[in-house]
């Protein structure tokens, strides 16, 4: 016999019930709706609903995706979600959060922050908008631009090397880098979700074409070179390993779980976390008199 | 008998300069005594000059002298800095190894030679431990028993194992059998008897910030290090277990301000503390702070601009700066606190503006306040401190349909409830963007002009409570000092000797900054004769500040800005009175 409120409630949460009546502002096509979509397909899988969770997005294209995804949601300054992220997460060890993310945001204005937060492992779930372009201003490099890519910033092509999210995650002490596909729905809603369930920082770069600024990197020339990870059988336990597959660019692209490891998070290792999240602590000091007479 | 020494430890950094002044202070605190330490101190880990100063009053005092009574230097480099501070009869401790000071080089001074070296090699210990020689002379040059010093050197040590606390009491004693033995009759620094009965404590100012922190419930700091205010984090990370509390060392001031921002929405009270610099960095979170009416309180520790500019020395530069940081216009609010007990209790009060406004909320500290030792009636930190969260909603909003609005535009005062992630039927977005009532990102016009009006009415009501300046000395002064933050002390100390003069002089100072509290300066400058303003900067702030929110001008202004706080005889010299 089936029963239990629980199990009703969970069932009742679609990924449609995380939609908020406002209408996404994306050019049409563009790869920020897969990611949205995925997003919102995970966060049901979980259970987690609109009261659930926090979601801090950054500023760019990806950033606007507040407005119509019903969630708890801190949209904060250009390249500082992470560390928003981190302080909520402190805040309320018990509480999802997951940071939405771009490649300007996250490796351009961000990019300290990105090292760090991954070194200290926190439980968060980072994801990146990779997309090689700045959409929101229209249309300068990123700072994963392939040389060569031309854009407004970069009329003879860029000439930076490019900065690669994974190789960067893996070398900062990231416990979990995936890359997915924005035209991939199902794949990229299972790497969220596997994302979202391991305990630490997990990284998913989510490669998506630029519809407007873009016209080299379409949905076809990615389609055209992606293979899964899980196709050829990878185990995603050797960092080494993990760098050599994660720098494989041009012809044949892998998109899947690159690494994964268990580590104590951020949280696990504050002393003061072994219970009720911070927010709920008392505010009163239990041996006041005791603190004081070390100062006298 | 003296009321008052002023006692000066000079040599070089790494010579547990710094320990000796603060362990001098307890010291005496211990005894019945007023007692007050500040460094002085270049850049550098070793090597370098360093100072710290200690005076000892039977009775409570306001400020340090520059003149020096007792002077002791563990290298010929200290006597030749300081021997233009000495008092009338000072006495100059030395080792004549390092120069055989004479009667012809300091003719106004005692001259106490005394054997560091020698004593130090024949107790087979390390020649670091020449200030311990020193502070047992110390003790008994001033009359007090040794006993005295035995406690605090206890405390100090036992951590270490009772080895160590032994082989210290042995150092000390002998520095104190040295005196008594060879200079009796150097009774010239006998100290009066204290007079002080409560029992006081020796705290600097960011232990103080550390201390109101805890009190009002901080549970969570996320501080990058620099000086001056680097012994908060000491306390904080100290005592993160027993406190339960979280303090995170964040890779730079912006991920920090974002961190407590952060952790502040969760439903935490949170804080950071850094310097000019780093609150530079922090400028852009500020902002943020401001947009999404995240509580917050800031500890802002002044210290000589601009850039790098002298880090360990004081100056006021940032009173301005603190005004008038951010983009955008939004409420914040200001309290400068003149001494440790204030820094304490102006913190508690900060936790509670920052909740109840949902505002930042500056402590203005300075080098001088944070890394000086304070003497202060643990009384002052014993009181009870009420806690107000303001409109915070835990549990449930009870706003079904998604209908809670986070930022509701209608409040008089501007404040709206807020939810925290996790709170049911609370969802909204903290959002940098501009936004209406549940977060959502908006740019109509009408509703633009409502969420500044909104923001912006926090002013009015928060100004409702700022507390009034405080007026002290005589009702009829033929001179007022207006002043600000730690340059309290040294005013007050320079209007006690005016009235040993029979000059009739009052001072005004401000422990809560912004929003300016602007009728009561009208009023009671209105009525002042000679008004001075005294400050730590170059370009006085403070009487910037006073024109521009009442139009009067303080045509008078003392200001220093050479990075070393004022003594109270400057202040006297410049009035010409």
């Amino acid at each position: 016999m089936v029963s239990g409120g629980d199990c009703c409630i969970m069932s009742s949460l679609t990924a449609e019930s995380l939609n908020t009546g406002f209408l996404p502002t994306w050019c049409p096509g563009c790869g920020d709706f897969g990611i949205w979509k995925s997003l919102q397909g995970a966060f049901a899988t979980l259970g987690i609903g609109p009261d659930d969770g926090l979601i801090v997005y950054g500023i760019g294209c990806h950033g606007n995706m507040y407005d119509w995804m019903k969630m708890y949601g801190f949209a904060g300054l250009h390249g500082r979600a992470l560390p928003v992220a981190q302080g909520a997460k402190l805040g309320n060890h018990s509480l999802p959060v997951v940071v939405v993310s771009g490649d300007g945001d996250c490796l351009g204005e961000g990019g300290n922050h990105f090292i760090h937060a991954a070194k200290r492992n926190p439980d968060i779930t980072v994801i990146i908008h990779d997309n090689q372009v700045y959409g929101l201003t229209t249309g300068q490099a990123s700072p994963t631009a392939k040389p060569g890519f031309k854009t407004k910033s970069t009329p003879g092509g860029a000439t930076d090397a490019p900065i690669n999210p994974l190789t960067l995650a893996l070398v900062s002490g990231a416990t979990f880098v995936a890359r997915g596909f924005a035209g991939d729905l199902p794949g990229l809603t299972a790497l969220m979700v596997e994302a979202m369930n391991h305990k630490g920082f997990s990284v998913v770069d989510v490669l998506q074409p630029c519809v407007t600024f873009d016209k080299v990197h379409t949905y076809q020339w990615y389609r055209q070179r992606l293979y899964t990870l899980d196709g050829i059988g990878y185990k995603p336990d050797n960092k080494l390993i993990a760098l050599e597959k994660a720098t494989e660019w041009e012809d044949k692209i892998p998109i899947g779980v690159f690494y994964k490891e268990e580590k104590p998070t951020s949280e696990g290792l504050e002393p003061a976390l072994t219970g009720e999240p911070l927010y709920k602590l008392p505010l009163d000091v239990a041996h006041w008199d005791k603190l004081l007479n070390e100062f006298v | 008998m003296k009321d008052f020494v002023t006692w000066t430890i000079g040599g070089e950094a790494g010579f547990g300069i710094m320990s000796s002044g603060t362990m001098l202070a307890r010291t005496f605190a211990r005894s019945g005594y007023h007692v007050f330490a500040v460094n002085d101190y270049p850049s550098l880990i070793r090597g370098g000059h360093n100072v710290v100063t200690v005076r000892i009053g039977s009775m409570v005092f306001n400020g340090v002298t520059k003149e020096l009574d007792i002077l002791v230097a563990l290298n010929s480099e200290t006597v030749e800095r300081h021997k233009d501070e000495l008092s009338k009869g000072a006495i100059v401790m030395f080792d004549p190894r390092d120069k055989a000071w004479t009667a012809q080089d300091l003719p106004n001074a005692t001259l106490l030679p005394i054997p560091l070296r020698d004593i130090i090699s024949e107790l087979h210990a390390d020649t670091v431990m020449r200030n311990t020689v020193c502070l047992g002379a110390t003790v008994a040059l001033l009359g007090a028993p040794f006993e005295a010093l035995l406690s605090v050197i206890r405390d100090q040590f036992f951590r270490k194992g009772q080895d160590i606390v032994d082989q210290n009491d042995k150092i000390a004693r002998s520095g104190f059998d040295y005196v008594t033995s060879h200079f009796s009759k150097v009774t010239s620094m006998h100290l009066s008897p204290g007079t002080i009965t409560e029992k006081q404590v020796i705290v600097n100012g960011s232990e103080a910030v550390g201390l109101g922190g805890v009190r009002a419930g901080l549970k969570f700091a996320a501080i990058y290090p620099m000086t001056p205010i680097n012994a908060i984090i000491t306390f904080l990370a100290d005592h993160a277990k027993d406190l339960r509390i979280v303090y995170k060392q964040p890779e730079d001031e912006i991920a920090g301000i974002n961190m407590a921002i952060g952790a502040s929405i969760a439903g935490v009270r949170s804080m950071v503390a850094t310097s000019g610099g780093g609150f530079a960095l922090m400028v852009e979170g500020l902002s943020l702070a401001g947009m999404v009416e995240a509580p917050l309180v800031i500890d802002l520790g002044m210290r000589v601009g601009p850039a790098t500019g002298m880090p360990t020395y004081t100056e006021q530069g940032e009173l301005l700066f603190a005004i008038h940081a951010g983009h955008g216009e939004f409420p914040r609010i200001i309290l400068a606190p003149a001494d440790a007990a204030e820094a304490y209790e102006l913190t508690t009060k900060a936790f509670n503006l920052a909740d109840r406004f949902q505002v930042p909320v500056f402590v203005l500290t300075d080098k001088y306040l944070n890394e000086s030792q304070w003497c202060v009636p643990l009384s002052r930190f014993s009181k009870p401190v009420s806690i107000d969260r303001g409109k915070l909603i835990l549990d449930d909003t009870g706003i079904l349909d998604g209908a809670f609005l986070r930022y509701d535009p209608v409040p008089p005062d501007g404040v709206s409830a807020r939810s925290v992630p996790g709170t049911k039927h609370g969802q909204y977005y903290a959002n940098s963007f501009e936004h209406d009532g549940t977060g959502h990102m908006t740019e109509r016009a009408d509703k633009r002009r409502e969420m500044v009006e909104k923001r912006l009415r926090k002013m009015k009501a928060i100004a409702k409570e700022a507390t009034p300046p405080e007026l002290l000395g005589d009702s009829d002064a033929e001179l007022t000092f207006v002043t600000w933050g730690t340059t309290k002390g040294a005013v007050l100390g320079a209007m006690e000797m005016l009235q040993k003069q029979e000059k009739k002089v009052a001072v005004i100072s401000y422990p809560w900054v912004y929003p300016f509290p602007t009728e009561a300066t009208k009023s009671l400058l209105s009525r002042a004769k000679r008004v001075i303003d005294v400050e730590q900067n170059a370009t006085g702030q403070l009487a910037t500040l006073i024109r521009a929110e009442t139009g009067i001008d303080v045509g008078e202004k003392f200001l220093k800005y050479d990075g070393r706080p004022w003594f109270p005889e400057e202040i006297v010299a410049l009035c010409h009175l």
